[in-house]
């Protein structure tokens, strides 16, 4: 019973930590990718005072990610890291760069425009990063005797350049509906002009991935097609979404297209999760295979009962602080 | 050349860790010290505190924005470079290391946010409130991290069970036998690093004259804590040195080169030790003394590295030495900070001159101290990964080759050197500009024509004069912050 509940708990907790991590971080980066093409440079400081107060947070949820791997999949941990390595690499390299661009940017002078092709080029490399490894996780691993066997560059296919772009896009039209939501005049201007091209690059993605998906993978295929025809409600979904992003920015509302991309990125997301569902490393392990001993689990379990609910209520409170347009001349600096 | 995964692995690492760790010894102190003068602030409403606050906490985000993003490097590390160790101590380091993402980073990364841009958006007990937290955040941090490292030197309440910690026992393994004795040590040396930062900085403005009365305040302050905690640092450094004796034989003979288990062991004050030929040159020592320190008692045994086959012993010339330049700068911490009392008489201490200029040039010390405390406990863990339980080799990556923790060692060597000397140049741009009305001298400098980055126009004196660019100049560190 034990064995068999606790693991299910612990990949719903992931799960819900990466969506977490994705929506949170997926508009502070889509900023930072937007950045280069802001109307001016009065618009990139307050693009990055939107997010300054709580980007550090939003990416704690990545940082947790990783630690929960290892303390509930370390199978999965121990298998994906490797396997993508250089990925790795570029996504923490990426980080960094945008990470100390929040700090150093207003702090510059003369060399401002080195930080902002810091925290841009930083913020791209680290979405591109992240959206291969999604190809890369929906193509699987090589393995043998729960260790990673291929090559260090196997991650680096068509396929995950594609998903690097999908997902690209896809903060890239967070980060613009966020900003319609936290700035007005000039910036929410054109935020909403580059809304409807986003989510129309997006949606071209989504439809190449969702075409070829099936043909990459046998089990994804059979998933899709065979008689379980309830999971065709997440694509529906996604369509939903998009329509209410489209027509939202259409009628001028300023947090509707915000709340309707996360909507098309949680069922985007459930979709990729159903596809794969129970293997944590496709293709070869369930999330039963890769769990971390029931004591663990539960150690862990208990304290994140107490602690998460803490955490999501100071986290709401920080959003609340910070609620309402950001003008020009705000910030600590 | 066949390039070897795991030395490469292992410099990475070391190399990561290390330039990790200098930036949470200065923000856990420097957090502590904010709070404190938040408190000071809300409670006696001279507004001296919070002009305090406010300049510090400049300060303390420049530098907790390096530490968090290097952070995030070492928790995918573990996975990238030493993933068979990563898959064999999940059981006990995956929950410990999610514990302090729970409970540390989450309520240090909010707090911060409102720490830092909150000042007029919530009322002034929040602020302190969010001072306390960001503060409270770092030393739980601490706690967790401590008690993950420790058990990496003295393994508790585990079976190695076919290649696999299995935790037997939550309570040892998270309180094993050295953890108690780290965290104070390292939570003691990161109070000591951000009080010697502030003395120091605050002894640079008193120097010139700028914002006495404020700068007088902090260097107070941080004097009656340093004559606290310097003296108290040796104490605990004592018992810790006792407990590694007691659970890490061969690291305490490589701290005191120590090549014979023999009685009336001498303290050895200068020796270039010789692994190879498993003995020492140019000794100088005190008779009996490292006996005496290590045993309470004059002709205790003490054991040598020949109880270990060579190739089981730490590389013992680095141990040695590091040790000797942690234990050097300790007691100079505590001379300055018993000149601190008896200067205090009558204020002199804000009026001596070499007393204010070596407090300048102590500021990088802890930093050294730090850096040189951690090489003697990593490296005297050689060439254990789990102390005893297993080793660096058992623990790396087996996909991994040369070539590519070559690659990625390259990266965060350019990555960091890049990430480190902006830093360290916008940290000294803000200790420059000061607590003065920084707003205007920003302003004085935005207004300026904009231009690709030449020296000759850069306004800060510890630029000197036309060495290249602005970015890559300021490797001094703090004891460049006056020419």
């Amino acid at each position: 019973m034990e064995q068999l509940t606790l693991p299910l708990i612990w990949a719903f907790i992931i799960g819900f930590g990466v969506i977490m991590y994705v929506l949170m971080d997926g508009f502070d980066l889509g900023v930072g990718i937007l950045f280069p093409f802001a109307p001016n440079e009065e618009s990139r400081d307050i693009m990055m005072n939107t997010v300054a107060p709580v980007w550090d947070g939003n990416e704690t949820w990545l940082v947790l990610g990783g630690a929960g791997l290892l303390a509930a999949f370390p199978l999965v941990y121990s298998i994906l890291l490797p396997a993508l390595y250089l990925g790795v690499f570029l996504l923490l390299a990426g980080l960094i760069f945008r990470g100390v661009a929040f700090e150093f940017r207003f702090k510059a002078n003369r060399s401002r425009y080195l930080w902002n092709w810091s925290f841009a080029g930083g913020s791209t490399v680290a979405a591109l990063a992240q959206g291969a490894v999604v190809g890369a996780y929906i193509e699987g691993f090589e393995t043998a005797n729960g260790v990673f066997v291929g090559d260090a560059l196997d991650w680096l296919t068509p396929f995950s350049l594609l998903t690097a772009m999908g997902l690209l896009a896809g903060y890239a039209l967070l980060g613009a509906t966020w900003l319609i939501m936290k700035t007005e005049g000039q910036l929410q201007e054109w935020a909403y002009r580059i809304t409807v091209p986003l989510l129309m690059a997006v949606l071209a993605v989504f439809a190449v991935i969702s075409v070829w998906t099936p043909f990459v993978d046998e089990m994804v295929r059979e998933r899709w097609f065979s008689n379980l025809t309830v999971i065709w409600v997440l694509p529906a979904f996604s369509l939903g979404f998009a329509f209410l992003i489209f027509r939202s920015v259409r009628k001028r509302l300023e947090g509707l297209p915000f709340v309707a991309t996360m909507g098309l990125f949680v069922s985007t997301y459930l979709g990729l999760v159903v596809s794969r569902w129970p293997y944590v490393v496709p293709p070869d392990y369930t999330l039963w295979d890769a769990a971390s001993a029931p004591e663990s689990q539960l150690f862990l379990l208990i304290g994140l009962i107490f602690v998460l609910p803490v955490i999501l209520g100071y986290t709401a409170w920080t959003y609340w602080v910070f609620r309402g347009k950001v003008r020009a001349g705000e910030g600590y600096h | 050349m066949e390039l070897d995964p795991l030395i490469l692995s292992r410099i990475q690492f070391a190399f990561v860790v290390s330039f990790h760790a200098i930036f949470p010894v200065f923000t856990i102190g420097l957090a502590c010290f904010i709070a404190t003068l938040e408190t000071l602030g809300f409670m006696t409403k001279n507004p001296v505190w919070i002009k305090l606050s406010t300049f510090w906490t400049k300060v303390f985000a420049v530098v907790f924005g390096m530490g968090v993003v290097s952070g995030i490097v070492m928790s995918f590390q573990f996975g990238t470079n030493w993933s068979n160790f990563a898959q064999a101590s999940a059981n006990f380091l995956g929950p410990v290391l999610s514990y302090e993402v729970l409970t540390a980073f989450f309520l240090e990364a909010a707090f911060l946010g409102v720490l830092l841009f909150g000042r007029d958006k919530v009322p002034p007990g929040i602020h302190m409130f969010s001072a306390m937290m960001v503060a409270l955040g770092t030393i739980i941090s601490t706690f967790w991290i401590l008690s993950a490292n420790s058990w990496m030197h003295t393994p508790a309440g585990v079976d190695l069970r076919d290649g696999v910690f299995q935790v037997t026992s939550w309570a040892e393994a998270i309180f094993n036998p050295s953890f108690p004795y780290r965290f104070l040590h390292m939570g003691v040396a990161s109070f000591l690093t951000g009080s010697f930062v502030v003395a120091g900085v605050s002894a640079w403005y008193l120097l010139r004259g700028r914002e006495v009365e404020a700068n007088r305040k902090a260097l107070s302050i941080c004097l009656w804590f340093l004559l606290l905690i310097a003296p108290a640092q040796a104490v605990i450094g004592d018992f810790h040195g006792l407990n590694t004796l007691q659970h890490q034989p061969m690291k305490v003979a490589a701290m005191e080169g120590n090549w014979e288990t023999s009685r009336q062991v001498p303290l050895l004050l200068f020796a270039i030790p010789d692994q190879e030929n498993q003995t020492n040159h140019f000794e100088v020592g005190i008779p009996g003394l490292a006996s005496l320190i290590l045993t309470h008692e004059w002709d205790g045994e003490v054991p040598g590295l020949e109880e270990v086959a060579v190739d089981q012993q730490p590389p013992v010339s680095i141990v040695f030495w590091s040790f000797r330049v942690m234990v050097g700068l300790g007691l100079l911490m505590i001379a300055f900070a018993v000149a601190g009392l008896l200067l205090r008489p009558g204020g002199r201490y804000w009026r001596t001159n070499w007393f204010l200029q070596g407090l300048r040039l102590m500021s990088i010390t802890p930093f050294i101290a730090v850096l040189a405390g951690w090489f003697v406990t990593e490296i005297g863990r050689a060439p254990w990964l789990v102390y005893g339980m297993m080793t660096h080799a058992e623990g790396l990556t087996p996909s991994l080759t040369g070539s590519m923790a070559l690659f990625t060692l390259i990266g965060y060597v350019l990555v960091y050197a890049l990430v480190f000397s902006a830093g360290l140049y916008y940290l000294m741009r803000v200790l420059y500009v000061g607590l003065e009305d920084h707003e205007e001298s920003g302003e004085r400098d935005t207004k300026r024509p904009s231009r690709p980055f030449s020296a000759a126009d850069v306004p800060f004196e510890f630029d000197t004069a036309g060495t290249g660019n602005t970015k890559s100049t300021h490797q001094g560190g703090p004891s460049s912050w006056s020419s």
